[in-house]
């Protein structure tokens, strides 16, 4: 073992200095010539600068609601509930979510809700939703910015991105974006 | 079918159509032939060795690979523990974020050095830029001292003279600087073109939609993932790992990363074949590993679809499936899918929280770490799978009454009994120290997310995950206490290193013996029914070991819910 340190040290700093320099580097240099230049997708809207796959808390009535989020959508400190699913705790929260929601989209039948509106995400930043979760709050919207239900329903059908080339993957929607083509709406 | 199913079959089919010509170039790497990238990496592997004063021509035995591959081992621990223990003041921190406690810092580094990477901290908060980038050193380096294993266990097959098994730190750096390097690069300009942020500028704010002021943890993200990936170590550079929005944006970088876990180490194994010429070997061990993690994924895939009876009676929607804890863009059944391949892999990386899958979907995680060796990690894989071959050679040996033979070389008691050793050490790790976790509920029980039957899968999960170098987490579990930090240190060390030394071990022993030529006599390894014979051994191990405890978790919790 004796003979075998003195390499082994040497090697250490050796190798710690490619692969934690000289590769962090390279994709550093990589990433600048990148169209994101290594800061993330941005979004634009009305002089604020979002990142497009951080989802953001929507709670009031007006927006179409994003997933629970067990970190409140805290960037700074991602995660899940890490809730069990017999965990009888966890089911009243998740009874306790459909209950508001019927509370805030009158006109809505309980088996109109889909599992995933009223279920937090992994990282507690999933910045989309199921187009079947934007559709039930159609009415809602439409209610409460006083525009034609078949106007948002549109806007909402728009706004899907469907499977990878159209074969791999869920369809789903990005709700920061839905909502601020939903402020632009007239 | 539909779209979701799609995806997986698409990305599974193409890792492996993919993997067979790359064992092949795995196997010109080891074999020290001419490759394209000579002309790029020689001279800086030349220049490496030079400044090490290290001469790769000396060829090694076993001991003095184990020798090497211990004391450089042990360097990288003293050198993390400096780092961790010392972030706080150290450059590149620019959040502030504090140096790491003793504790924690010993779990951390042993976690990372053992390719292990159980994090019980969460990157946003528990570690500087510079640490980030310093694990990141070690998720090449200890991918690398297990591939340089493998390597060796491989080499000694055909090698005839037990003293030229080639030279440890050529093994080593080239598993590096040829395999995981230049699959890494090419894994983050992917990652780059999607969105995956690359800066060093710290936290960023803005002010959300609804007018509140959100923080947004960035950092050096496209160079982390791609190796946590490739070298099957799995630790997440934010604390929901590959289900965050900046580690795995969309779609296309969940195919990606997805591929590369799998793609090492389903090429290592035809790297064997291409090695040893014996490619039908290699078509018999990926069977048997491709069964055993088909066996795994699909109830899994089902049982995720099929959601919770819980929430189905409360009379809602449940068509998406058990959704708590999954991300949108990924979809109820990739996430199911992901969740075996990184647990049979060991790389342990997560896209969503497996402490929220439903309980049989929780038993099939915990199933294919304690397997251990369906695919299994970059090295780590064929080294456990190695056990599994010594121990099926010995007994259809004993069930014909022949000599037990393995490729011309007599299979003894000494390498039985370090075989036995092996084996055995994986479920007495998991299971003494889950019964330690429940005797002493006054370390334990409070640090549970959930009660009953789901609090005890939580702890036994952690010891699962610990031994088999998984790092992946029922992550509800407050696991950065003492006990956790230094239970599960003691877990990882054992089932990292013995499971290294007895196979390299048994391969230097049976290099050194007496080729036997093939006659008719000769039990053939390459056939079907062997592959059965193994795939029965598997079985039993872990069935007979594991049943009694995965009865008091996750199938008492299923029962309890109907």
């Amino acid at each position: 073992m004796k003979q075998h340190i003195l390499p082994a040290v040497r090697l250490t700093l050796v190798t710690l200095v490619f692969f934690s320099g000289i590769y962090t580097i390279i994709i550093f240099g990589i990433a600048q010539i990148t169209p994101f230049k290594g800061r993330g997708e941005v979004i634009e809207a009305g002089g604020q600068k979002y990142y497009a796959n951080i989802g953001q808390k929507f709670t009031e009535d007006k927006y179409f609601s994003s997933r629970p989020s067990a970190v409140d959508y805290n960037a700074a400190g991602s995660g899940g509930s890490n809730k069990g699913p017999s965990n009888a705790e966890y089911l009243a929260v998740v009874q306790a979510r459909i209950d508001t929601f019927l509370v805030h989209n009158a006109g809505i039948k309980k088996t109109q809700i889909p599992v995933e509106l009223v279920t937090a995400s992994g990282s507690g930043l999933d910045p989309d939703i199921s187009p079947k979760a934007a559709l039930v709050q159609v009415e809602r919207i439409a209610k409460m910015r006083n525009l034609p239900a078949g106007k948002v329903g549109d806007l909402v059908e728009s706004n899907i991105q469907g499977p990878l080339l159209g074969l791999f993957g869920p369809s789903k929607i990005n709700v920061l974006k839905l909502n601020i083509a939903l402020d632009q709406l007239k | 079918m539909n779209t979701e199913i799609l995806g997986i079959v698409f990305v599974f089919a193409t890792t492996i159509a993919l993997a067979i010509p790359f064992g092949k170039y795995i196997a010109k790497i080891y074999a020290g032939e001419r490759t394209l990238l000579d002309l790029i990496l020689g001279p800086v592997e030349k220049l490496f060795y030079k400044l090490s004063g290290i001469r790769v021509q000396s060829e090694m035995n076993w001991k003095q690979h184990l020798s090497a591959l211990l004391t450089i081992n042990m360097v990288w621990f003293f050198l993390g523990m400096f780092v961790l223990m010392n972030q706080g003041w150290l450059p590149l921190n620019p959040d502030g974020n504090p140096s790491q406690s003793a504790e924690l810092a010993f779990n951390t580094t042993i976690s990372f050095v053992v390719n292990c990477n159980l994090q019980h901290y969460s990157g946003e908060t528990g570690v500087s830029y510079l640490g980030q980038l310093f694990l990141m050193f070690l998720q090449f380096v200890s991918a690398g001292t297990g591939m340089a294993a493998a390597a060796v266990v491989i080499i000694a097959f055909r090698e005839r003279s037990a003293d030229k098994l080639g030279n440890f730190y050529e093994l080593m750096i080239k598993s590096c600087t040829r395999i995981l390097l230049p699959v890494s690069l090419v894994v983050a300009v992917i990652l780059l073109l999607n969105g995956v942020p690359m800066t060093f500028e710290g936290k960023d704010s803005f002010v959300s939609m609804q007018g509140d002021t959100v923080q947004v943890s960035t950092g050096p993200v496209a160079a982390f993932v791609p190796i946590k990936h490739v070298g099957t170590n799995g630790g997440g550079f934010f604390g929901a790992n590959s289900a965050h929005p900046f580690e795995n944006p969309n779609y296309v970088t969940n195919m990606v990363e997805m591929f590369a876990q799998m793609f090492i180490p389903i090429a290592m194994v035809f790297a064997l074949g291409f090695y040893l010429k014996k490619r039908k070997l290699s078509w018999v061990i990926f069977g048997v590993m491709t069964i055993g993690f088909l066996l795994l994924v699909v109830p899994t895939v089902f049982s995720e679809l099929k959601g919770n009876p819980a929430i189905a009676e409360m009379g809602i929607d449940v068509s998406s499936g058990a959704t708590e804890g999954k991300e949108i863009r990924f979809g109820t059944a990739f996430s199911a899918f992901w969740s075996i391949a990184t647990t049979v892999i060991s790389t342990g990386s997560i896209n969503a929280m497996h402490d929220s899958f439903m309980p049989m979907s929780g038993l099939a995680q915990m199933l294919a770490m304690m397997t251990n060796a369906f695919y299994g990690g970059v090295g780590a894989g064929i080294l456990n799978f190695y056990i599994f071959i010594i121990l099926a050679v010995f007994m259809s040996g004993l069930m014909v009454g022949r000599t037990p033979e393995l490729m011309g070389k007599k299979i003894e008691a000494r390498e039985m009994k370090i075989a036995m050793i092996v084996a055995l050490l994986h479920p007495l790790l998991i299971l003494a120290a889950t019964a330690l976790g429940t005797t002493l509920p006054q370390y334990t029980a409070g640090t549970l997310n959930n009660p009953g039957f789901h609090g005890f899968s939580e702890m036994l999960y952690e010891y699962t995950s610990s031994s088999a170098n998984n790092g992946s987490g029922f992550e509800g579990l407050g696991d950065n206490t003492p006990w956790w930090n230094i239970s599960c240190g003691i877990v990882l060390i054992l089932s990292r290193f013995l499971p290294i030394i007895g196979p390299v071990a048994i391969a230097g022993i049976l290099a050194s013996k007496k080729h036997i030529p093939e006659s008719a006599g000769t039990l053939k390894t390459d056939t079907g029914t062997f592959g059965i014979m193994i795939f029965a051994v598997i079985a039993i191990i872990t069935a007979l070991s594991f049943f009694p405890a995965l009865t008091l978790g996750p199938i008492a919790e299923y029962f309890s819910m109907k």
